[in-house]
């Protein structure tokens, strides 16, 4: 397994990536491109359950971020709720159907989450982490 | 007694983050500590990923940022 990226960000300028990492097919192309992403440069993949939790450090990392980008795996779109219910509502959406990957029905494996991080990191207009 | 503790690896912004906590708790007139947190494992341990951070009995109160002497008074009232 390939080591994510870790470390903090130093005086803010950070770009966070959240992902449904739902039960599906989908939720799992979902996280491992988040953790693509990661690995590329082009953001941190951060802890939803954090925000669902209103966890007080990962909720003012969050706040302080500059870019932040969901993905989500199916039109359920848990991750943007999670968010929005969390009282964000500046972010960039990402969902796998709209990438013609149907719950059930997508294999995961490297070329559709190639396809998905592509996807993110175009989303994010090639930002990349400031740490 | 409160607990200051200031998470960073020791930028500038770090740095300065310490001494407006410092400065607010004095000017509070509390009974405090104040201890800065280097280490990135204990920092992210907190829920962190953007420094510096300012952590008040054991709460994550900003991220990523310097606030002003007297906001960090408030938070220490």
């Amino acid at each position: 397994m390939s080591t994510q990226a870790q470390g903090t960000g130093c005086c803010g300028g950070t770009t966070l990536i959240f992902s449904c990492s739902g039960a599906a097919d989908v939720g799992a192309v979902a996280d491992r491109a988040a953790r693509k992403l990661t690995l590329d440069g082009a953001g941190r993949m951060f802890c939803l359950a954090g925000v669902g939790g209103r966890v007080p450090g990962i909720m003012k990392t969050t706040e302080a971020a500059d870019k932040i980008l969901a993905i989500d795996g199916c039109p359920l779109n848990c991750a943007k709720a999670c968010l929005e219910q969390a009282g964000f509502t500046s972010f960039t959406h990402l969902q796998l159907a709209d990438l013609g990957m149907q719950k059930g029905k997508t294999a995961v494996e490297e070329s559709s989450i190639a396809t998905v991080a592509a996807k993110g990191a175009e989303l994010l207009g090639g930002a990349t982490c400031c740490g | 007694m409160t607990k200051i503790q200031v998470l960073g690896t020791g930028c500038p912004k770090c740095k300065k983050l310490a001494d407006a906590a410092e400065s607010a708790a004095k000017a509070a007139g509390i009974d405090y500590t104040i201890e800065k947190v280097t280490d990135i494992n204990d920092i992210m341990a907190f829920g962190v990923m953007m420094t510096p951070a300012l952590v008040i009995d054991g709460e994550v109160k900003t991220v990523g940022k310097v606030p002003p002497v007297e906001e960090i008074q408030k938070m220490l009232a």
